[in-house]
C-alpha cells in the first residue's frame, strides 16, 4: 500500500541534505558558541553565524537581524509579548487578526490580564484580512499589529504588503507570522514592511526545535527569557547548535529550490483540487487563488472530519483536520473540544465545522499519491454518509421536495 | 489493529460497525446529540414482550461516536427493557476497552440514546 503524507503544514520531513549538514554537530563539533576561546567553541560559533546568514538571506534580512529560538511558538510569544513591552508604558493596545495561530492568540492572555486592550480583526469568507479594517483599528497607543502571512488551516495568503504599509504610516510595530509561508513562497523583508517575522525550520524541510524571529534594526523588543547574552540578549540560553545549523541549511536549500518546489506543488494541488470537484456537496475553504501552493482544504456535508481521516489513514493517506475533535484527542477533558476558531471566523456553519479537511502537499509527493487520495475519498464519503442520520434526513427531504 | 489514540476494539467497531441502518416501524426511536457539537446518533429499537429483539443506528460523528453506537447496539440486543435502561456510558466505554478522556461524551451519547429510545417506546406503549 502506498503511504502518502499530505500533512506538511504540521511538519515536513527533514531533507537528507539538511541532515548531513547537521550530523557533525551532534558528535564531532559539540562546542558551545559562547565558549569561543577554544577550537570547539569557535567551530560552533562559526556554524551558528553561518546559519544566521543563511536564514537572513532567505528573507532578504541582515544576519544581525535574526534571533534563533526553539521554534515558531517561542518566536510568536517573543514577538507579541516582547514588542508589547518594548513599546513602552504609554502604548497598551494590540491588534491581531482572528485567524492567528494559538501561539499568538494565547500570548494575548497575559497582556489582557495586564490591562492591555486587544482588537481582533475579523476576516472575510476566504479568510482574508481587510487592510481598511487594519487602518481603522490602529491608534496612537497601538503597540503592535500581528497578521500572519499564510494560514495553515485554509491556506489563504494575507495581504501583508498593504497592511504593512498602513502599519508603517501609523508608526505601529508590525509582526508577521510566516511559519506556513517561509520557504514555500517568497518572504522578503525588503518588500514587506514587517518589523518582526516568525520563521520555523521544520515547516521547510529543516529540523524540529529550531525557529527564528527576524527583528528589523531598531525594533524595540523586550526579552522573554533571562540569562546570558546569547542571541544579542533577546534569547538567553545555549543555542541548539545542530538544529540551528539545520535551519540554516534548510533556508539555503529553500532559497535555491523553492521556485521549483512551488511549481510542482501547484501542479499536484490543482490535480487534487479539480479531482475533488466530483464529490457531491464538497466545499473548498480559503481563498481560491491567493493560497499556499499545494494546499487544498475543504469540508464535506454530512461527513465528520475525524472519521474521514481515520479511514484515509487506513488507506495509507495521511491528511489533517481543522476539527478540534481530532486535533485535541490528547486534551485533558472535553473542555478542550472546541470548534476550529478559523473555520468559525470564515463562516463555515458550526454543524459541519467538524468536517474540515486539510491536504498540504510537500516536495516529495507524487502524482500517483494524489491519485491514490482521489481514488480513496469518494468511497469513504459514501460509506460515512450511509451511516449518517443527517444524510438520511437530507435524502428524505430531497425525495419529498423532488 | 490499533490506530492512533483508539483501542483495537474501538477501531474494529469503527471500521466494521454492527447494526447500521434503520428499523421500519420501530417500537422506539431515540435521537441524541447535535451535529453542531460534532456528533449525533439515532437509535431504532424493535421490542417484543419486554425484550429488545433488534437495534439499529445511524451516527454522524468521530471514530469513538460510531464505535460507541455500534457497541451499544450489540450490548442491548437480547436484553430486557429494564436491563437495557440500566446500561451506562461506563459500560459502553469499558466494553470498548476504554476511550480517550476527550471522547467520553461519545459513550454518554450512547447511554442517552438508549434511554431516549426506551422513553419513546414507553410513550407509545403506555402501561
Amino acid at each position: 500500500m502506498t503511504k502518502a503524507f499530505f500533512d506538511h503544514i504540521s511538519t515536513t520531513p527533514l531533507d537528507p541534505r539538511v541532515f548531513e549538514a547537521m550530523r557533525p554537530y551532534f558528535l564531532d563539533r559539540y562546542g558551545n558558541p559562547s565558549s569561543h576561546i577554544h577550537d570547539q567553541g569557535q567551530a560552533a560559533l562559526r556554524a551558528v553565524d553561518q546559519a544566521r546568514a543563511e536564514v537572513a538571506a532567505l528573507i532578504g534580512a541582515k544576519a544581525g537581524e535574526i534571533v534563533f529560538t526553539s521554534g515558531a511558538t517561542e518566536s510568536n510569544n517573543l514577538a507579541v509579548l516582547g514588542a508589547a513591552e518594548g513599546a513602552g508604558a504609554a502604548k497598551r493596545h494590540v491588534v491581531v487578526s482572528e485567524v492567528e495561530h494559538f501561539s499568538v492568540m494565547n500570548a494575548l492572555i497575559p497582556l489582557r490580564n495586564a490591562g492591555y486592550e486587544v482588537t481582533v480583526l475579523p476576516v472575510d469568507r476566504t479568510g482574508g484580512v481587510d487592510p481598511d479594517a487594519v487602518r481603522k483599528a490602529l491608534r496612537a497607543d497601538t503597540a503592535l499589529l500581528s497578521v500572519m502571512h499564510a494560514n495553515s488551516e485554509i491556506g489563504t495568503i494575507e495581504p501583508v504588503l498593504p497592511i504593512g504599509r498602513i502599519a508603517k504610516e501609523a508608526g505601529v510595530t508590525f509582526h508577521v507570522d510566516a511559519t506556513a509561508s517561509a520557504g514555500h513562497i517568497p518572504v522578503d523583508v525588503g518588500e514587506i514592511p514587517a518589523d518582526l517575522v516568525t520563521l520555523s525550520a521544520h515547516n521547510f524541510y529543516g529540523p524540529k526545535g529550531a525557529g527564528a524571529l527576524y527583528l528589523r534594526e531598531g525594533t524595540k523588543v523586550a526579552p522573554r527569557t533571562f540569562g546570558g547574552f546569547q542571541e544579542m540578549g533577546y534569547r538567553a540560553g545555549t543555542e541548539n547548535v545542530p538544529a540551528v545549523v539545520g535551519m540554516g541549511a534548510a533556508a539555503l536549500l529553500a532559497g535555491r529550490e523553492m521556485g521549483a518546489w512551488a511549481e510542482h506543488l501547484t501542479r499536484l494541488g490543482k490535480t487534487l483540487w479539480d479531482g475533488l470537484a466530483t464529490i457531491p456537496m464538497l466545499h473548498y475553504t480559503g481563498h481560491p487563488s491567493e493560497r499556499l501552493p499545494g494546499h487544498v482544504s475543504f469540508w464535506v456535508e454530512h461527513v465528520e472530519g475525524e472519521s474521514l481521516l481515520l479511514f484515509l489513514n487506513m488507506k495509507g493517506v495521511m491528511a489533517a483536520s481543522g476539527s478540534a475533535c481530532s486535533s485535541n484527542l490528547r486534551g485533558h477533558d472535553e473542555e478542550d473540544l472546541v470548534a476550529s476558531p478559523v473555520l468559525r471566523a470564515i463562516g463555515v456553519p458550526s454543524d459541519i465545522c467538524t468536517g474540515s479537511i486539510t491536504f498540504s502537499l510537500g516536495k516529495g509527493n507524487t502524482a500517483d499519491e494524489v491519485r491514490s487520495a482521489l481514488d480513496a475519498l469518494p468511497g469513504i464519503v459514501e460509506r460515512l454518509r450511509a451511516m449518517s442520520p443527517t444524510y438520511l434526513d437530507y435524502q428524505k427531504r430531497q425525495v419529498k421536495g423532488g | 489493529m490499533a490506530a492512533g489514540p483508539y483501542s483495537e476494539k474501538v477501531m474494529d467497531h469503527f471500521m466494521n460497525p454492527r447494526n447500521v441502518g434503520e428499523i421500519e416501524s420501530a417500537d422506539g426511536v431515540g435521537e441524541v446529540g447535535n451535529p453542531a457539537c460534532g456528533d449525533m446518533m439515532r437509535l431504532y429499537l424493535k421490542i417484543d414482550e419486554g425484550m429488545v429483539v433488534d437495534a439499529k443506528f445511524r451516527t454522524f460523528g468521530c471514530g469513538a461516536a460510531i464505535a460507541s453506537s455500534s457497541m451499544l447496539t450489540e450490548m442491548i440486543k437480547g436484553k430486557t427493557v429494564d436491563e437495557a435502561r440500566a446500561i451506562t456510558n461506563q459500560h459502553v466505554a469499558d466494553a470498548l476497552d476504554g476511550l480517550p478522556a476527550v471522547k467520553i461524551h461519545c459513550s454518554v451519547m450512547a447511554e442517552q440514546a438508549v434511554k431516549s429510545a426506551l422513553d419513546d417506546y414507553a410513550k407509545k406503549h403506555p402501561g
